[in-house]
């Protein structure tokens, strides 16, 4: 890879569940392009995916923006939906507020934010009730 | 366990990726929540099924899953077979019930646990 910053932004829609993950793919191919390590290529797919499912699910879509260099990959996914109240809650193992709709889509098992956490090296949420949610995911390459 | 095994045990139509079935599996996930299958981690996993949306196909793509079975005689619409054949994943449809197709599967050897412990 060389010196520079890779930097692209990606809108993530609402209501769209079919298209929902497709900024993941995109990322994802970047990275294998990249010659990324496949390990960290994984890591960094499902965290970003988890959170993009999220910001379509929980929050009416957002922004994702990725930024890669030689020492890690950055992604930043806004929203500006309902927010999360409780932070601490939402991050335990099963904790889910999805409805039945949502769960019969394959989601809702409440381990979205648990796998972030479990495969991003650096975790950050900032959410603000009726203001919304960014959650910033960091993989280090180096 | 080979791909082409698994699809004599349960008995599975093809839907993509013929060309790949002398694929060895290792490991078993099912489930119809996806962020339960992405708490799994080891490689050369299956994943079985009974959700059928596009969204089963970018969970397999997101964890490197190369094989797709769908249960109950589920069938996915074709642009997720397309979806799946794209990325090279191997698509089949059984007609037994999950926990049918599970058993079968674990009594012909497959038992090694995908996720973390
Ligand atoms: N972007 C967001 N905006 C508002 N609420 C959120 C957001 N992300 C998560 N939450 C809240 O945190 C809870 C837990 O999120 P998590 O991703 O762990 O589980 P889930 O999305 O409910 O189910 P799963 O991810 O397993 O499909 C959600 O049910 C929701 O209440
Ligand atoms: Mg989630």
């Amino acid at each position: 890879m060389t010196n520079g910053i890779i930097r692209q932004n990606f809108v993530i829609p609402a209501d769209d569940f079919t298209a929902a993950g497709e900024a993941s793919s995109s990322v994802k191919k970047m990275l294998i392009q990249l010659g990324v390590d496949p390990q960290k290529v994984k890591k960094t797919a499902i965290s970003m995916y988890e959170a993009e499912i999220n910001a379509v699910i929980h929050a009416n879509g957002g922004i994702a923006s990725v930024e890669i260099d030689r020492n890690k990959i950055f992604i930043r996914i806004e929203d500006h939906g309902p927010g999360i109240p409780d932070v601490e809650l939402a991050m335990k193992e099963g904790y889910t507020t999805a409805p039945d709709a949502i769960r019969e889509m394959g989601f809702g098992a409440g381990m979205g934010l648990p796998n972030m956490k479990r495969y991003a090296d650096l975790l950050e949420i900032k959410t603000e009730v009726g203001k919304g949610t960014t959650v910033e995911i960091t993989v280090y390459l180096s | 366990m080979k791909a082409s095994e698994i699809k004599n045990i349960l008995k599975a139509d093809v839907l993509t990726g013929e060309e790949n079935l002398d694929m060895d599996v290792f490991a078993a996930c099912g489930s119809d929540l996806m962020s339960d299958v992405m708490a799994y981690v080891k490689d050369n996993v299956v994943l079985l099924t009974g959700l059928v949306n596009p969204q089963v196909v970018r969970t397999a793509e997101m964890m490197d899953i190369k094989m797709i079975v769908f249960i109950r005689g589920k069938r996915p619409e074709d642009s997720i077979v397309q979806m799946a054949k794209e990325k090279g994943i191997i698509v089949m449809t059984t007609k037994d019930p999950m926990f049918i197709a599970c058993g079968k599967l674990y009594s012909a050897g497959l038992t090694e646990r995908g996720v973390w412990d």
